[in-house]
């Protein structure tokens, strides 16, 4: 019953979104039913998703084996948190998670966004259905998560131990609510491209779905990189794996998108650039979701699936994407010219920003896309990976970065204080910061060199729009462009470090060996068989040390029985100033245990970063909503009184 | 200072225009000496030494050593037509053996492979597409040799 329910669910739910998309094209021709329809089959279709996501739940929690994709992603002796999480640890599942927020965002714009003119919310509904109509075609046609199996096997198949992690229950939940969230831009700059109401009061409704969702996708990106790097057991916390770079890149169109819809709702300025970044954004997220879902890429995320689904998602891509890039074209001649500004303004120094968001995007998409490329081409088979990346994108980041220096502290329209006084200070902490680290640590390369040149100098330019504010006064928005702008700073000088100072030792050890890494001296203690509620492991301790006390360290390698398979669990220490990070390997053919060790400096500031950059854009969100309630108020109390 | 409003649209298309043609053209420097092909025993002796690579093939049977330090194995890969010997110091990953398949990425070095990274496949549902061809071939080139 569980599973029929969750079917039913999402047929009607599709039924709905059918029902809201021909409500629009209806409305816009001037027939009956506007918002006053469209919002009730907009929030409803969002529960039914919601429902028909709880059902796949249910069954999962149940180990209900006469469901398919139950048998064959779980198994009844897994801890109940990854039966819970092991619902999106597969297609179908994490399909079903993409379409209920998609639903559910639609619900959101009905209940939120009263900014919207009624003709615009239509539209921008009828927009949303289309976007659902195709994807809930692909769930009930080509990844059906409710599908039964008759005879249900007496077990299920297990989910991947490397998913077998609290990490599942975060990362990728997380990670959908931004990639999809952005949806709504994308539903909103159509729906102004169709009824030419391009301009600010637009911005203003997309604001805060940008914003909530790149909060949402920074959030997801940086949990995401420290499960790999605790998970996988190879030291890294970026490996640009391709479905790595499927997220980054909507992040980069929506950081970008998030600058510009700033000008056009402060400034009215960069309008045809909003609309063409807010499509580009959920193209991303679209793209993103066919390089994963569609099977063609090698990795953990990419279950097993059959080259169909690849073409589905391919053609509901073409679709969409295709279809706004046409309709931008067709409507561009019709937005007005925006506000305009001199070539020192803060608009021009987010013009900066955007371009070289842009071509860095443009960069990683191009290296992620060449190896398909080049294999439907030629036939010859590659990869690409961090080499191109490092070297291509690095530099640019390092670019961008500079343009962090100055840009905040330049006024809207045009800047009157000297560039060079605007400058000097940035530019110092840069010159000196590079002198310092020449000599004081000459070995380390170029690239971490400036991270930490162009961290040091953006620790300070983050905090300088505060000075002489009254900070009682500053607007709370403010404060969030501000801890945002210095997690960027954190967040790099994490980079950097890890780049310049990582120490590594590889060696086999016998019990009560000692072996050194970094400032540490690590000793192999004992060696000992655990098990778990679904593996068994060899555990080891070892007591590390630098100078008095010691830390334990149990680094495990697992074995799992369903599905047969072996991982390694790394154990770390954080200290305030780094991570020390324990793998043990195999045994040799002498007896030895394998030990590989990382003394990491400061390399937690990339994850601190990255939550500070999410606080600092939660702050915003906030600040900005408190004030158009504010404005919305004091407006209606105008109209009472006249 | 301040462009004429036509004027201002134009410079913005002319950027966003270079920025678009930037982004191709590093791309494409980039990719030009950066991309890993990927080859097989049999041809990887057409490839250039100390490049980035991927070798894919089957780890040769009894061909696998280990060396005194504990960490550094020396093995075979063949596909059945040529086999290449590679050194590799760090460790494996659980499901590599001897007989089975297997994905290194390194560089040629005097006619060995070093490698800096093995991938083995997970299991059958998490196995690289890469190698799943490989195993395709492998056995075709086995029939072809009876």
């Amino acid at each position: 019953m569980i599973a029929e329910t969750g079917l039913a669910a999402l047929w009607l739910a599709a039924a709905l979104s059918l029902l809201q998309l021909l409500l629009a094209l209806g409305y816009s021709r001037g027939a009956m039913g506007g918002p006053a329809v469209a919002r009730p089959i907009a929030i409803t279709q969002g529960v039914l998703t919601l429902l028909s996501f709880a059902m796949l739940i249910a069954a999962f929690l149940r180990t209900d084996l006469s469901v398919a994709l139950v048998a064959e992603n779980s198994h009844s002796a897994k801890p109940w948190l990854y039966k819970f999480a092991g619902a999106w640890g597969n297609h179908e599942g994490s399909m079903l998670l993409w379409v209920s927020v998609l639903a559910v965002a639609g619900a959101g714009i009905a209940l939120f966004s009263k900014s919207l003119s009624e003709r615009m919310l239509v539209a921008t509904l009828g927009a949303q259905a289309a976007i659902g109509l195709g994807f809930y075609a692909f769930l009930l046609f080509a990844s059906n998560p409710f599908a039964r199996l008759d005879p249900a096997p007496l077990e299920g198949r297990g989910l991947n131990p490397l998913l077998q992690d609290p990490g599942l229950a975060f990362h990728p939940p997380t990670l959908y609510l931004g990639y999809v969230g952005l949806s709504v831009a994308f539903s909103i700059a159509v729906a102004a491209l169709l009824t030419r109401e391009v301009g600010p009061a637009l911005a203003r409704a997309m604001q805060p779905w940008v914003l909530a969702a790149w909060i949402l996708l920074t959030l997801g990106i940086t949990a995401g990189s420290y499960w790999a790097y605790y998970e996988l057991g190879w030291g890294g916390w970026w490996f640009w794996d391709p479905v790595e770079n499927a997220s980054l890149m909507p992040w980069l169109a929506a950081t970008a998108l998030l600058h510009s819809v700033n000008v056009l709702a402060a400034r009215g300025g960069l309008r045809a650039w909003t609309m063409m970044l807010a499509v580009l954004a959920f193209s991303m997220s679209m793209v993103g979701t066919f390089l994963v879902r569609s099977g063609i890429l090698t990795s953990v995320h990419a279950f097993a699936v059959d080259p169909q689904r690849g073409t589905f998602i391919l053609v509901l891509l073409s679709l969409y994407i295709g279809g706004a890039l046409a309709l931008f074209a067709a409507r561009v001649g019709t937005i007005r010219e925006g506000a305009r500004f001199a070539i020192v303004s803060r608009e021009a120094a987010l013009v900066a920003n955007n371009l070289i968001l842009s071509v860095i995007l443009g960069i990683v998409l191009l290296g992620t896309l060449y190896p398909l490329l080049v294999e439907a081409v030629t036939g010859e088979k590659l990869s690409v990976g961090a080499p191109y990346f490092n070297a291509v994108a690095g530099p640019l980041a390092l670019i961008l970065v500079g343009f962090l220096l100055i840009g905040p502290r330049l006024r809207w329209r045009r800047d009157g204080e000297p560039l060079l006084g605007r400058i000097a200070i940035p530019a110092l902490i840069v010159v000196g910061a590079l002198l310092v680290s020449w000599i004081a640590a000459p070995q380390i390369g170029l690239l971490p060199r400036f991270g930490l040149a162009f961290a040091a100098a953006l620790a300070f330019a983050s905090i300088a729009p505060l000075f002489g504010r009254n900070l009682k006064r500053a607007p709370l928005s403010l404060w969030g462009m501000v801890l945002a702008h210095f997690g960027v700073a954190v967040a790099l000088a994490g980079m950097a470090a890890e780049s310049a100072f990582t120490q590594e030792t590889l060696a086999v050890a016998r019990i009560d060996d000692r072996l050194k890494v970094g400032p540490w001296v690590v000793r192999l203690a004992k060696l000992e068989p655990v098990a778990g509620p679904n593996w068994t492991a060899i555990e080891a301790t070892m007591r590390a040390s630098r100078g008095e006390g010691a830390v334990v360290l149990k680094p495990q390698t697992r074995t799992f029985t369903d599905p047969p398979t072996q991982t390694n669990e790394a154990a770390i220490h954080t200290g305030f100033d780094g991570q020390l990070y324990a793998v043990i390997g195999r045994q040799d053919p002498n007896g030895r245990w394998q030990v590989r060790l990382w003394w990491k400096p400061f390399v937690t500031l990339i994850w601190l970063g990255g939550v500070l950059i999410a606080l600092g854009g939660l702050l915003a969100l906030v600040g900005r909503q408190w004030r158009q309630r504010g404005v919305r108020r004091r407006r209606r109390e105008a109209e009472e009184w006249a | 200072m301040m462009a004429r409003p036509k004027h201002q649209r134009l410079v913005l298309v002319v950027l966003a225009l270079a920025a678009l043609l930037g982004a191709v053209l590093l791309a494409m420097w980039g990719l030009k000496d950066r991309a890993a092909y990927f080859y097989t025993p049999s041809d990887i002796s057409s490839a250039a030494p100390n490049r980035a690579m991927r070798l894919g093939g089957m780890v040769d049977k009894g061909s696998l050593t280990h060396d005194p330090d504990g960490v550094t194995i020396r093995f075979t890969v063949s596909d059945g037509v040529a086999r290449v010997p590679v050194t590799y110091r760090g460790i494996v990953p659980d499901l590599f053996r001897e007989g089975s398949g297997v994905v290194a990425e390194g560089s040629m070095v005097s006619g060995a492979f070093v490698a800096d990274n093995i991938l083995a496949k997970h299991d059958e549902r998490y196995m690289p597409p890469q190698m799943g061809d490989l195993a395709a071939e492998h056995r075709a080139a086995k029939t072809l040799k009876r």
